[in-house]
Formats: C-alpha cells, structure tokens, sequence
C-alpha cells in the first residue's frame, strides 16, 4: 500500500482539477462534493468556502495550504464532524457524513483527528491518553494499553508510557496526540496544523516521523498547514486553497518517490514547485 | 542541581530560625521592659501554661467540639458548595438571575447574624457548624462555578471528535478538569469554617477552643489564654494541611502540587 502510492502519483494535476489524477487505481476514500461554508452573524455574511471538489484516495496523503482566513480550518472541521457544511456533500468511503446538520457518529467514529495544539489530558498518563479513544468506545483494558504501547513505541516514545503530558516537550505531546487519533485505526487522519506551535528543527523531526508513521500505517491524511516546504515535502498531492471565498485554485501532484530524506529539498524540481506555489500564494495576497 | 536542593531547604532552615529569633525578641522585650503577665506574658510563661492546658483533659473535649463543628460545617458547605457551584456554572440564565443575590449575601457580614443563629438553633453546637458553613460556603461555590466554565476548549474538542457521550465528557473531562477548583475553594473554605466556628464560640454556649478562650479572658488568665491560641492555630494548621493533602492525593497532575514540588528559579 505505501509503496504503490508513491507510485500512483505520476502527473502534474492541472488548476482547478481537483479530481485524482488519471490512471490513479486506488478507490475513493473520501469525496468532497460541492462543498460550501458560509457564515451569518448579524451584521456580515461571509462566505467561507465555496464549490468545494476533491477525490482522495486510499493511502493518500493529501496537504491543504493557503493563507490564514482562506478557510482550510473550517474544511478540516467540517471533515471532523465538528462543523457542518452549508452545502455540498462528503462522503467517507461512500457513506455520507453529514445528513444536512447532523453528522452521522458511526462514520465519525472512524476519523482520527489532530489539532494544532497536542490537547491532551493532563490527568492521564501517556498511555492512557493514547488509549482514550479505544476506552470512550468500550475497549478492553488490556486490549487498549497493549494498543497503546504498540503506538507509543511507533511514535517513538517507547519507554514514556507512564509519563505524564507536563513531563513531555511540545513535539513529544504532539507524538501522543497523534497516537491517540491513530488508536482506533482510522481510516482517514485529519491534522489541522500540527507542527504549527513547534520549533523549526523540531518540526524538521516531526515531518520525517510524521512520513514514517503515515507509511508505516498506510493512513490516508488530510494535512493542513500554511508552511509550503512542508506541505510539498509531505503531501502525495498538495491542495492549495486561495481565500474570500474559499475556493481551490490549484491541485499539484508531487512526484517524488516516498518516503522522502530531508535531502529531498535541495532538488532543484522540489524548490520550483515551492517556488511556484508561493508565486500563487503570493497572488492571493491581493485578493 | 545542589542549588535547587538548597532552594528546597530553604525554608525548612529558615522557619525555625526565625521562630528562634521570635521567641527571644519576645522574651527580651518582656524582661526588658518588665512587661505586666497580665498584657503580654513572656514565651516560656506561655510555654509553661501550654504544657498544663494540654494536660487537661477537659481541653480535649473542648478542642473536639471544635474540630466537629469545623469538620461537620466545611463538609456541608463542600457538599452544597460543589453542588450549586455546577449548577450556576452550567446554567447561566440562573447564575444571571441569581447573580445579585449572591453578591449582597456575599456583602452581609455573616458574623453579624450569629445571634440571630443562636436565638434560632440555641447555644449549642448547630449554630456554630451552622456559621461555619456558610463562611466555607461561597469560596468552594464560586471557585466550583469558576471551574465548571473553565473546561478547555481544545479539550471539549477532542471530546467531540472522539464522539463521546455526555456522561463521558462529563467523567473523563468536566469532572477532572474542575477538581484543583474544587480543592483551590476547600483550601480557603477550611479556613473559613474554623473561622466561623470560633466566632461562633465567642458569642453564645459553654464548649470549644473558642469558648476556652472567652473563658481565659474573663479570668484574666493571659497565659492560658495564648495557650489556647495556639492550640486553636494549630488546629487550623492540622486542617488545612488535611485538604492540602487531598489535594496532592487526588490532583497530582495539576501544576498548584507538581509546581509546588518542583519550584525552582
């Protein structure tokens, strides 16, 4: 699975079509379907997002730039289950999420889900914290914690199950979080930026592990971020979302083989599509 | 390292020393200027009046219904306090509703109704466990109600995106988060319901470490009356240091425990 993917990603996608690109093989995991956002209060109405199309495929890492207030927050919460979309239909699997405002909990029940702060209990030790998830759904204790240690050591935090969150460093909290999200075997990983509260050499890390876990889990991942580098470096494809309203402007496939050394990006085809990608990026500061 | 050994000792080499200095100023001051027993008695007078006021065993049926007062009124006021505390903190057209009441409640001096208390509930111990509730009362209340607002958002998330139940948020977040409130209101409640009890004491009934105290006054006995002073501190102290080891039994995760342990510059 993680090998073929690096694979399927073979052309460039072209502006605004957000589909897969063609000969991909893999079936669809998750269908966004005219997505739309708009938010009233009582003296504006904003448009947050806006004719939203996009095909994921299984074991795809897909990263979301654009500038802050172009919406991506919004679209991950709506992936999440936490915000529902004002038109437009997302289907995980084929199974619709939302059914108009309410969010259908069994196919909830199958994100894992990372927000840009780590958002962990500070009552629970590390592996209790990771076995969150499995304890809410009814889980066996020895069936969580053995899970859970599986994941810390995955995480490369073998030997802090017992610790506590405030004993950890911000990228180590972060690990945890994303062992959490992965406890029940999701079968799409939501990360709304999140190595944005870290350090740069930290994050460096964390992008390489990141990698590292995804592959080795064959998780299919919506990443959101508005560091380009990052989001190049990581993504299958990298959608970029240009703001007021919320819209894709362009879809780009990167090419190179997974996993990725950080030697990756110092290739000179790496650094033209950063480069582009802040070109266009750029253009939306205008607007 | 060693320095932050020696942060940690600190205080438990300057504590005694400065009692020491205390003392001996104090004694000092008393021979110096040939200070009258009867307006301020010298530390080892004191001393003296302390061993014979703690040999008494009519001392310990007094500090024993003081405690039982302290205790039985602080556990009402736990109760109702964590109690009315969720309730407004989760409601708030009722908290906003009942928001200047409490205030004004608050702005009575409650000491002034205990000889309303007394000509309601007699001299016995029920006005007094009776004030000490209510003094303990509106800390644990509003820290509660404090507490139960403060849930972090990013938490509540998590919450949500895991599809949890009300009853889980409820146990493995709202519940938990609001515990160092709680304790934060029991730690100055407990010192509020000895506070009550001994006022209590003073004003109406014939036991208790407060009424010990009244009674000294009365017979002009300086000594024995800081003895019982000093019994009564310590009797606080012993209290507080209960809550205060609740706490870290049942919050060691909070910072207000770990912070305190791990306190360095």
């Amino acid at each position: 699975m993680a090998a073929d993917s690096a694979e399927m990603v073979e052309r460039t996608a072209g502006a605004r079509q957000a589909g897969p690109p063609e000969g991909a093989s893999g079936p669809a995991k998750l269908e966004l379907i005219g997505i739309g956002k708009e938010f009233h209060t009582k003296r504006a109405h904003t448009q947050a997002l806006s004719g939203i199309d996009l095909t994921i495929r299984d074991g795809e890492f897909v990263s979301v730039i654009g500038r802050s207030g172009c919406g991506k927050t919004t679209l991950l919460r709506m992936l999440a289950g936490l915000l529902s979309p004002s038109t437009g239909q997302i289907l995980i699997e084929g199974r619709s999420l939302w059914n108009g405002a309410r969010v259908d909990t069994s196919v909830v029940s199958q994100l894992g889900v990372v927000f840009q702060e780590a958002n962990l209990f500070p009552w629970y030790s590390v592996a209790e914290n990771i076995a969150l998830p499995l304890r809410l759904r009814g889980d066996g204790k020895a069936e969580r914690l053995a899970r859970a240690y599986e994941l810390a050591e995955l995480v490369g935090l073998g030997g802090f199950e017992r610790s506590y969150p405030r004993e950890l460093s911000g990228g180590m909290r972060q690990r945890v979080a994303i062992a959490r999200a992965l406890s029940i075997r999701p079968k799409l990983l939501l990360m709304d930026e999140p190595f944005g509260a870290l350090d740069a050499l930290t994050r460096e890390r964390m992008n390489l592990e990141l990698q590292r876990i995804a592959l080795a889990t064959a998780a299919t991942v919506v990443f959101i971020t508005h560091d380009i580098t990052e989001a190049v470096f990581l993504g299958d494809r990298v959608v970029h979302l240009t703001p007021r309203p919320g819209r894709i402007r362009q879809v780009k496939a990167i090419e190179f083989d997974r996993p990725r050394g950080i030697d990756v990006q110092t290739e000179p085809g790496f650094g033209a599509i950063v480069r582009d990608l802040r070109h266009a990026l750029d253009e939306d500061e205008g607007r | 390292m060693s320095r932050e050994r020696s942060r940690k000792l600190l205080p438990w080499v300057s504590t005694p020393l400065i009692l020491v200095v205390f003392f001996a100023l104090w004694e000092l001051f008393v021979r110096v200027y040939d200070v009258s027993e009867l307006v301020l008695p010298g530390p080892a007078t004191v001393l003296e009046s302390l061993v014979q006021v703690v040999t008494d065993p009519a001392t310990w049926d007094h500090a024993r219904v003081t405690a039982t007062e302290t205790i039985a009124g602080f556990l009402i006021a736990l109760v109702s306090g964590v109690a009315v505390g969720v309730v407004l903190g989760k409601v708030p057209w009722l908290e906003l509703s009942l928001r200047p009441m409490i205030v004004a409640s608050q702005v009575v001096p409650k000491v002034a109704l205990i000889p309303l208390f007394v000509i309601w509930f007699g001299f016995g111990m029920t006005s007094k466990v009776i004030m000490a509730a209510m003094l303990a009362f509106f800390p644990i209340m509003l820290n509660v109600q404090l507490g139960v607002r403060s849930v972090d958002p990013g938490q509540r998330e998590v919450m949500r995106s895991l599809n949890s139940t009300r009853w889980q948020t409820f146990t493995h977040l709202e519940l938990k988060s609001t515990m160092p409130y709680v304790f934060a209101g029991m730690e100055v409640g407990i010192v509020l319901a000895i506070i009550g009890t001994i006022v209590g004491e003073y004003l109406g009934g014939n036991e208790g470490l407060g009424y010990l105290v009244v009674r000294t006054l009365n017979e002009l006995n300086a000594p024995a009356l800081f003895a019982t002073i000093i019994l009564l501190s310590v009797l606080g102290l012993l209290l507080y240091f209960v809550v205060n080891g609740l706490k870290r039994f049942f919050i060691p995760w909070h910072e207000s425990v770990y912070g305190q342990q791990d306190a360095n510059g």
